[in-house]
């Protein structure tokens, strides 16, 4: 286990740990348009970066002279066809999102986000570090597209691997002389809700990277003032391939309401954790199964993340990971995050582990994340303690509902979601602590709070 | 036109008046941070809303006209 408290154990191994999944019921097998991986070709397990040559023999040019020609309404209006939608949590529609900065008066600004402050993912890590001429290639069509000619690559300051791709990788370009936009790499605090786009906006203007009350949102007043588009990087990484394969090839897999394919952060009681790209809509089962099965019997499994959803392990297996199918279980495939808890952990002590950690990186700004979530993880300390009564218990739901939707940004919404989850799914051993006191775990591994403030420098 | 009662939440430090000044949509939580019904406030409390954003020491309440 990690020494370190707020990390999950079973933390995924390097990012360059990377496994395929193949879509097991693909609508024609051995097809070129259904075959995985896409994002991943030619990425090894301890591979190196793939250099501008390697990439260009992977994927080709990006040769369509439609997209060069009129650079913006042609590769938006493919985007749109394609149906792509962001990959950093929001799925919000990648095309709609083109439109409406390209519609905007000023000349805008692109920011290729791959900040990933959510400790249990590693994808964009995996991207930036073995794929970054892909993750480029999308920042700079997405710049033609809507007629920016400055993009800036944010990486997590503390993804050392990843920044030294990108760095590699910008100097090989410049060299080449092959983009015309200016491209830079800025590197952003190692805080959670730092990639929050209004946040990295904040930050990339000079203060520090916490999110701002919106409207204005990025697209309509960003960097330096400007419309600008946020993107997750492997949103843009997937656009680089819809320049170049079309929108049908896009959709051959995945779902109708989410085409293509995604990268998958798999941790904890797996044989192989990892980042797998998968088909949308590959069933949760035939994930585990690629990745070795299961070390041990497990209890349950939190999808999309430290902002997502307990699902009861049976449950979790038969569904597939798509928002149309987890959307009926109160829950959304998020940033690709699944999260396997084995049955000799406590999924209450767990969750008091990420609350506290949740609570800690609140950016200190609005009234109720910063008290709720502070009192919300104390409260679930005294469960896992066994302290505990139901008049807690009701306090507790009480105060995850009233937090909703109160805050600048999400970021109380979504720990209230993961604690209503929590609270539904592990009710038995809810019950248990109140009738029993403390289980095994929760004697052992009961998180602190932190005892220093955190420093205000270590948002800019 | 309707309008709807709304808190900057990064403003908002919780000093309380707009709950006095206008119980009827406004509530306190634990912290004494304000709860704010979403509805659109109904003419004939139009008044009382605007007391409570005139009211507020940060500046932090406001009518926000809808869009829909």
């Amino acid at each position: 286990m990690s020494a370190n408290d707020s990390r999950w154990p079973g933390q995924p191994d390097g990012p360059n740990v990377t496994h395929i999944l193949r879509p097991r019921d693909a609508a024609l097998p051995g097809a070129a348009e259904t075959e995985l991986p896409r994002l991943l070709a030619g990425v090894h397990r301890g591979g190196q970066a793939a250099s501008l040559q390697a990439h260009l023999n992977q994927h080709g040019r990006v040769t369509d002279g439609r997209v060069r020609q009129s650079e913006r309404s042609a590769l938006i209006e493919l985007v749109e066809q394609s149906g792509l939608l962001g990959r950093g949590g929001g799925a919000f529609p990648t095309g709609r999102k083109l439109r409406a900065v390209a519609e905007r008066r000023r000349q805008p600004v692109v920011v290729a986000n791959g900040s990933e402050g959510e400790p249990a993912s590693n994808k964009d890590k995996l991207l930036l570090t073995s794929a970054p001429h892909l993750v480029i290639d999308g920042a700079v069509l997405a710049a033609a597209a809507v007629g920016a000619s400055e993009a800036i690559i944010c990486v997590g300051r503390d993804a050392g691997g990843a920044q030294a791709a990108v760095t590699r990788a910008l100097d090989e370009r410049r060299r080449q002389r092959i983009d015309r936009i200016e491209l830079r790499l800025a590197a952003v605090p190692p805080r959670y809700v730092a990639g929050e786009e209004s946040a990295l906006v904040n930050w990339l203007n000079g203060g520090p990277a916490k999110p701002t009350l919106v409207p204005p949102r990025p697209f309509e007043r960003g960097v330096s003032g400007r419309p600008t588009l946020v993107q997750n990087v492997e949103t843009l990484a997937q656009l680089a391939l819809i320049a170049r394969r079309g929108a049908d090839w896009f959709r051959a897999i995945g779902t109708t309401e989410q085409p293509g394919s995604a990268l998958v952060t798999l941790s904890g009681a797996v044989a192989r954790p990892g980042v797998y790209e998968i088909a949308i809509g590959t069933p949760l089962q035939d994930l585990i199964v690629v990745a070795g099965g299961a070390t041990s019997q497990l209890e349950a499994f939190l999808v999309g993340g430290y902002f997502g959803t307990w699902l009861p392990a049976r449950t979790a297996l038969a569904l597939p990971l798509a928002d149309s199918a987890l959307r009926t279980a109160d829950c959304s495939l998020g940033a690709g995050i699944v999260m396997a808890l084995p049955a000799d952990r406590c999924g209450l002590v767990e969750t008091a582990r990420i609350v506290r950690y949740l609570a800690d990186e609140n950016a200190g700004q609005c009234g109720p994340c910063i008290n709720g979530l502070a009192a919300i993880a104390n409260a679930l300390n005294q469960i896992v303690r066994g302290n505990h009564d139901q008049t807690l218990e009701q306090r507790l739901l009480r105060w995850a509902n009233e937090i909703t939707g109160r805050g600048a940004c999400h970021h109380p919404d979504g720990a209230a979601r993961l604690v209503k989850s929590a609270l539904r799914t592990f009710a038995d051993e809810l019950q248990r602590h109140e009738r029993e006191g403390p289980c095994r775990t929760s004697k052992r591994n009961v998180p602190a709070p932190r005892l220093l403030p955190t420093p205000e420098q270590s948002w800019r | 036109m309707s309008v709807r009662l709304r808190v900057n939440p990064i403003a908002c430090e919780g000093h309380g008046l707009c709950a006095e000044l206008f119980p009827e949509w406004v509530r306190l939580d634990d912290w004494g941070f304000p709860i704010i019904k979403p509805e659109s406030v109904p003419h004939d409390l139009r008044e009382h809303a605007e007391r409570a954003v005139d009211a507020c020491p940060t500046l932090a309440l406001l009518l926000a006209k809808e869009h829909r």
